[in-house]
């Protein structure tokens, strides 16, 4: 069975002066149709840089040196720059973190969510308007007529991520990732857009690839997830089987991290030490300097990427064994 | 809207009051009327006469209202050299320096903005290597040097086009026009280029820079993976914001340029308002500095608050804190 979007060994680099930094070292997922995925981990272990790369939109100097990413039958790595604008805010859209950032200050709301539709349909702009105020209605911003001819400096942040949200839907995309998109918000409008957004790709069947690093949100939200670290995926499985018993050393450390398992008063748990940067990766696992199992193996050789058990759960780790009954690889 | 205008107008009004007292002030301690009006001689005791009757021996404020009164009416004195109204002087030669400065400001638009533009898309290409070389260059080689080189190839060895003066003029309700006749025109060219030549390379600069600012946004991003075609990402998303601040350095340049004619016009025997301050110096025709400094500031305060009205124009987000 083939799916909506296929990530095949996907590689990133940075071009330096110095050489080549590599970001995204080999990944591999997949999406299936209205299907929700996150993708967690710390800051700088790719996940953004993921993101774009699968709609092929790396800031300079970075760019895909490996692998292909698959969309409906289709290379998106290998695209011409114009059958790939086809592709961008089309079928696949992006939210970004910042709302405050996101929108053109001097551009109104009407004309950036007009200019979405046009840049991809012949369509006049009393259609587009009446598209872009049916789907204000969905992300439930109230008197939207009135609210098309405004400028973003006259909505709130909670708000712009909701106009963000109905652009990123606007032309019914298959798959949107959202890039951190509760992070720059206050804690209690969080829960409200998530909520919206997980309602939105529910009811339209959209895919959505949540990048994040709140392990509480995706838990809420996704179906599936894969942990990166240090440029790679180390854990990948079903949401609830790898939040409720997560197997690679790295994941348990982040779930033991939050703070919900804790007595209140408590110290809350970290990981010692911090992610490598780009440029001094440690030899064999990337998290052996970190690790509280790692052996001589670990800084030697590098841990495969396999499946452990017999619901797609996959690990790169030494100390971790397969599920008996899979049998030798 | 109207809100902001006023405020703007106020804070014009404040400016050219400043301006006029340290006008005055030039006028009150440097010049001396008497010298201008009476000739050698006039005994001492006369002249005290004279003082008493003119006024002169007034207090400074009173003094003060008196040339501020006779300012908003438009008298700013009479030029001793001229024996003229000293702004019928400086109206005469407007038009030649406002010409001037108008052409010049036409070429740094037109040709800053798409230098500026294309060197900020495509800041390795060898055109944008190029440019940003030789405008540092040109922000360092002095007007009359350019002028002089302008000169030299044009009119001497290339003999393409006239090397002073304004040329044919046509008086439109006594306004000296050299902007209708191809003789004018081709008169205005080598001055105007020579006055743009300060500018040009600082806006291409400025544009350039305020322009690849604005491309690493995220904003523009976000434009980005929407899809748009990226003529409206550079030319829509980018430029709009690109221009707020360059409409502003463009404002306050503008009246820098007026005090830049003086070298230009010097150079090309151009007879403007510029050639007229010269003079007026070698003469020490006070009262006629001093009026060019008050015109000179109306000019630059108008021009100003009418850059500031465009700014909350274009930007959305100043016309909202003058509406409240």
């Amino acid at each position: 069975m083939s799916h909506l979007l296929e990530v095949n060994d996907l590689e990133v680099k940075f071009g330096l002066r110095q050489g080549d930094l590599t970001a995204i070292n080999g990944i591999s997922f997949n999406l299936d149709k209205g299907e929700r995925m996150g993708l967690v981990g710390e800051s700088g272990a790719g996940k953004s840089v993921t993101g774009f790369a699968i709609i092929n939109l790396i800031s300079k100097p970075g760019f895909i040196s490996g692998g292909r990413v698959i969309f409906n039958g289709q290379d998106l790595a290998a695209l011409s720059e114009e059958a790939m604008r086809e592709i961008r805010g089309n079928h696949i859209s992006m939210i970004f973190q910042d709302p405050m950032m996101t929108l053109n200050p001097v551009l109104t709301i009407g004309t950036q969510m007009v200019e979405t539709l046009q840049a991809h349909r012949r369509i006049t702009r009393p259609e587009a308007e009446a598209i872009a105020l049916e789907k204000l209605k969905k992300v439930q911003i109230p008197s939207p007529e009135k609210r098309l001819a405004q400028y973003p400096h006259e909505f709130s942040g909670g708000m712009r991520q909701r106009i963000v949200i109905a652009i990123a839907l606007i032309t019914d995309p298959e798959i949107i990732i959202a890039d951190e998109p509760t992070t720059a918000l206050d804690v209690t409008i969080q829960a409200e857009i998530m909520d919206l957004l997980q309602q939105l790709c529910e009811s339209e069947d959209t895919g959505l690839i949540l990048i994040t690093h709140d392990l509480g949100v995706v838990s809420q939200v996704t179906e599936k997830i894969a942990v990166m670290y240090a440029g790679k995926i180390v854990e990948s499985g079903l949401t609830d089987r790898v939040v409720n018993n997560p197997k690679h050393p790295y994941t348990q450390g982040l779930i033991k991290a939050l703070p919900g398992s804790l007595q209140p008063g408590a110290r809350l748990n970290q990981i010692p030490g911090m992610m490598p940067t780009l440029t001094d990766i440690p030899p064999g696992c990337a998290f052996n300097p970190r690790c509280p199992l790692c052996e001589t193996i670990c800084r030697n050789q590098e841990p495969p990427f396999i499946p452990v058990d017999h619901l797609t759960r996959m690990v790169a780790c030494h100390m971790v064994k397969p599920d008996p009954s899979m049998g030798t690889r | 809207m109207f809100a902001f205008v006023v405020r703007r107008i106020t804070q014009a009004l404040f400016v050219m009051l400043i301006i006029s007292l340290v006008g005055f002030s030039i006028k009150n301690k440097i010049g001396d009327p008497i010298r201008d009006l009476v000739g050698e001689r006039v005994t001492p005791a006369e002249r005290e006469l004279l003082r008493d009757k003119l006024g002169l021996n007034d207090p400074f404020v009173t003094q003060y209202l008196r040339f501020a009164k006779n300012a908003v009416q438009g008298d700013l004195g009479v030029s001793f050299f001229h024996k003229k109204p000293a702004l019928a002087v400086i109206a005469a030669k407007a038009p030649a320096t406002l010409e001037l400065v108008f052409g010049a400001a036409l070429i740094i638009i037109f040709i800053s903005l798409p230098i500026g533009v294309f060197s900020a898309i495509y800041p390795r290409s060898a055109f944008s290597r190029f440019t940003m070389a030789f405008s540092t260059l040109g922000v360092s080689v002095p007007v009359f040097l350019t002028a002089i080189v302008l000169i030299y190839i044009f009119s001497v060895e290339l003999n393409w086009l006239p090397s002073y003066g304004r040329g044919e003029t046509v008086s439109l309700g006594g306004w000296d026009s050299g902007l209708f006749t191809v003789d004018g025109i081709m008169h205005l060219i080598l001055p105007c280029f020579s006055l743009a030549s300060i500018m040009l390379p600082l806006f291409i600069r400025l544009i350039r820079s305020e322009m690849m600012e604005v491309l690493e946004t995220e904003y523009i991003k976000f434009a980005w993976a929407k899809g748009l075609h990226r003529k409206r990402i550079w030319f829509i998303h980018a430029f709009k914001n690109t221009l707020l601040p360059v409409i502003t350095v463009f404002g306050v340049q503008i009246g820098i340029m007026f005090a830049f004619t003086i070298l230009t016009e010097t150079v090309f025997q151009w007879q403007g308002m510029g050639f007229m301050f010269l003079e007026a110096v070698e003469r020490s025709d006070i009262s006629l500095l001093v009026a060019y400094l008050m015109v000179v500031g109306a000019v630059f305060v108008v021009v100003n608050t009418v850059v500031d009205i465009i700014y909350g124009l274009v930007n959305p987000t100043i016309r909202i804190a003058g509406r409240k």
